[in-house]
Order: structure tokens, then sequence, then C-alpha cells
């Protein structure tokens, strides 16, 4: 899969959701909660990883959520949501049984492909570590096509840490190095306190023949993509997704405009070579 | 064994200071060891030695009344350990505690100062290393404080 950003084609099935109903929900955080969603009348295509779905609450509204469940199951739908307003909200309120509507997947997904024989840096921030997540499936099911993986997650504090038990799991995998840092912690923690591009300056990589995953607030980005060029990575080898507004998803209501682009039909996943430049334009 | 000015030599604050440097900063350093859960120093004590990290996890951290000690920043191998030795009164501003099993070479902050004074050059250099260190962390801190996995501002933008 390309992630050039110009002339992507319009992707995705019409604009009307389809019924799904919510089979289980974990209850990640204090605002944040994963579900899992079978179809009721008509099943989506298949995600790749870093796609979305616009996920409607009937009666409330419609926003744009991440697939965050593992791409090789495509029996039921993964999303996690973290309660920001009135939709998300009533998102997060849903228990077993309750029914969504869910039109996608849209976007440009991330190009795990390319990074086939390469090493692996994921690095994620608070809920942004949730669409980076089908990453890490697809690479572990075919473990041995990829280099050396590092994943790199920072988040506020230990109890605003997504998925803290798999993070433990993966890290007791002797293919992976899993390093967690957050920014404040009490006398329990034993883990690293600091922001997450510490961890990048530490992690072992060889920047000529890596391929870095990144997702979470903005700010962090423009540093973790810094600090990874700064070691030598390629700025084109470097994945940010972006994340704006968005209302069709299908490039048509001009909400999540940036520039030149739309970032639900040419995004979210971009490479910081492409997208830098129009980060740098304050107001855009 | 490697002797301290080898060590220096190759830890990444010192591996490119010129060889004179290095032996005379080598002079004022020993080398020491950590239990998980010693106390290196506490936040207000004088402040004579610093540490450069070998091997190892050092938390820096604040009493807060109430609330115990709160972890601000941990430091790992090649990173060093406390500048308050630089600067007047020579206390400490942060507790540090290991947290791993750690070994550091402990280099006595007045014979150093006292060295910088004799040959400005060395301390010139010395000064440019922590000065840049102190910018990292300064850094570092104003992005803990933006809180930005908590709160984005503007656009929505999470994920
Ligand atoms: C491509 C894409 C993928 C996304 N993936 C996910 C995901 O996997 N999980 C997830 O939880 N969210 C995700 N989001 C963000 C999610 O779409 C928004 O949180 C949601 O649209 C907010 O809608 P609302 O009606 O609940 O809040 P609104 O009523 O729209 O906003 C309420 C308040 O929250 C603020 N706000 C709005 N959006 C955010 C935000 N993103 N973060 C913090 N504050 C916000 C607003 O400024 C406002 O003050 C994604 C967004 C995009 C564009």
């Amino acid at each position: 899969m390309s992630v050039e950003l110009q002339h992507a084609p319009v992707g995705g099935p019409p604009m009307v959701p389809s019924r799904h109903r919510v089979v289980a929900v974990t209850r990640e955080l204090a605002d944040t909660v994963t579900f899992e969603l079978e179809p009721i009348d008509r099943a989506l295509d298949p995600p790749e990883p870093g796609q979305f779905n616009m996920v409607y609450a009937f009666g409330q509204g419609e926003v744009p959520i991440s697939v965050s469940g593992d791409p090789a199951r495509g029996d039921t739908v993964v999303h996690t949501v973290r309660s920001v307003g009135a939709t998300t909200q009533a998102l997060c309120a849903l228990g077993p049984g309750e029914v969504v509507g869910l039109r996608g997947p849209y976007g440009r997904g991330w190009d795990v492909e390319r990074a086939r024989g390469r090493d692996v840096v994921v690095i994620g921030g608070g809920i942004g570590f949730a669409p980076l997540r089908p990453i890490i499936y697809r690479i572990l099911e075919d473990r041995q096509a990829y280099g050396r993986v590092n994943v790199l997650v920072g988040a506020r504090s230990p109890e605003t840490l997504l998925y803290r038990a798999e993070l433990e799991e993966w890290r007791s995998r002797s293919d992976l190095s899993v390093e967690v840092t957050v920014d404040r912690a009490g006398p329990d923690w034993r883990g690293d306190v600091g922001v997450v591009t510490a961890l990048i300056t530490r992690a072992t990589i060889d920047p000529a023949g890596t391929v870095a995953f990144l997702c979470g607030p903005e700010i962090m980005m423009r540093f973790a993509a810094n600090t990874l060029t700064g070691r030598g990575v390629s700025p084109g080898d470097i994945e940010v997704s972006l994340e704006r507004n968005m209302k069709c998803a299908v490039a048509q209501c001009g909400h999540c405009q940036l520039g030149p682009i739309f970032v639900c039909r040419e995004g979210p996943v971009g490479t910081w070579e492409r997208l830098q430049p129009l980060l740098a334009v304050r107001g855009l | 064994m490697k002797g301290i000015r080898e060590l220096l030599a190759e830890h990444p604050v010192f591996a490119d200071l010129p060889e004179g440097d290095l032996d005379l900063i080598a002079g004022c350093g020993v080398n020491v060891h950590f239990d998980e859960g010693e106390q290196i120093f506490e936040e207000g004590g004088p402040a004579d030695t610093f540490y450069v990290i070998r091997h190892g996890r050092v938390a820096l951290d604040v009493h807060a009344p109430g609330r115990g000690s709160l972890v601000v920043a941990t430091l790992r191998d090649g990173d060093v350990v406390g500048w308050s030795w630089l600067f007047p009164p020579y206390r400490w501003s942060l507790g540090a505690r290991a947290t791993a099993e750690t070994s550091a070479i402990a280099l006595d902050g007045a014979c150093l100062r006292g060295k910088c004074d004799d040959d400005t050059a060395l301390g010139y250099r010395l000064m440019q290393r922590f000065a840049r260190i102190a910018q990292e962390r300064l850094l570092q801190t104003r992005l803990q404080l933006l809180d930005v996995y908590g709160n984005p501002v503007g656009d929505g933008h999470v994920g």
C-alpha cells in the first residue's frame, strides 16, 4: 500500500451507516473504553492498520474513530474511544447488546508492508497508541519478516497508560522491545519518568534501516519526529497520523482540509517528509 | 578492570574531550555502586559530588508533603546526575534514588571546580556540556508541563 498523499482514490462504502452490535466492552481507563462490534446487517470491508470508521451514536452524532483491533480478526471491529465530548461520551456509556452505526473503513493507513526486512519503531502517546496497536498485531503475525521492533509509549501517568496488561505481555517477549515512560508518577511506579523523546534517544536502532510509526498529540509527534531525524532516520521513513476534525470522511465537506490535502482521504497517515511543512504553517 | 579515565572516555558526555581534560577530570572521580532503592542524595543536601551513570537507573524526586516523593524524571546509562555542584549554594534541588542496580562514576565537584578555575579552557568545555544537558532537561520539563496527553487544545487530535 502506498502512503503517497497525492491523487489518492476516494475509498470506502457509501455514506449509509451499517448497524453494529456491541459484543464486548473493556473499560481501559476512567475515560476510555474498548468495544468489540459485530455487524447486524452488512459487514464493513476489512480495515488496514491506521484506517478509521465513522462511528454513529444514534441520536447523538457521528465521530471518526480509528480501528484498534487485530486486522486478521475480520469477524468483529474493535475501537478504543476516549470520552471528550457529547458523542464520545455516549459511545463510552454503551453496554453489550447496544447498537451503533458504522461506515468505513476510510483513509490511508500505516504502510506496514514497506517495513518488511527493516527495523520498526512504534511511538505512541496517550490515546494515540490505539491506532498503532494493529501494526503490532500485524508484525507479530509474521515476526520474522521484520528486524528489531521497538515499541515506545508515553502517557501522562501510570493510571492513564492504555493497554497496560498487553504491554506487559509484549514486554515479556524476547522479540519485542517495549519501553514506557510517564510524565509524572508516585513512588510505586518502577518504570521511566520523562518525555517519550528520551526513549527514542536511548533506543537501539539502525537509523538507515528503520521505519517509524508515530501517533499521539501533534506536539509529541513533532518532537518525536525531530528526535528521530536527529538520530539519522529519514523524514520519508517516518509516518505520522494526522488527525483533524472531520465530518463526511469522503473529502466533500472540507472540515479536515489541511492546505492542499483532505486528511480524511489523503491521510490520516502520511510521511513526516510530506506533512512537516504543512504542520509548520501556523493556523493551518 | 578499566580505570576511571577509560570509562570517562567511553561516556557520551565526556567522550570527545581532549586527552588532557580527561586526565584532569578522571583525577576527581571514583567508581561507585548503588543497590536498587538506595538513596544517592537528598533534596537540600550538600551538592559536593555528581554522577555519570555507567549502567542502571536513577529517579530524581521531589518531596511533596502529604504526597510522599514524586518522581519527576528517570535517568539511565550515559546520563549525568546533578549539576547543583556547579552553582552556589551547592545544594541539591532534587533528590536521587537508584531504582535499579546502578554503577556510576562519582566526581568530586569541589575538586573539579578548582581545576576549572585553574584551567578555564577545561571549564568552558565542561560548562558547554552541562549547559546543553540543562537545556535538554528544561525542554523535556516544559513538555511534561504541557500535559499533552491529557488535554489537547484546539483541533481535535488524539488518535
Ligand atoms: C482520523 C481520526 C481518528 C480518530 N481516532 C480516535 C480513536 O481511535 N479514539 C478516540 O477516542 N478518538 C479518536 N479520534 C478523535 C475523535 O474523533 C474525537 O474525540 C471526537 O470527534 C470528539 O467528538 P465529541 O462529539 O465527543 O466531542 P466534541 O463535542 O466534538 O468536542 C467536545 C470537546 O472536546 C474537545 N475535543 C474534540 N476532539 C478532541 C480530541 N480528539 N481530543 C481532546 N479533546 C477533543 C473539543 O475541542 C471540545 O472542547 C480520531 C479522530 C480522527 C480525525
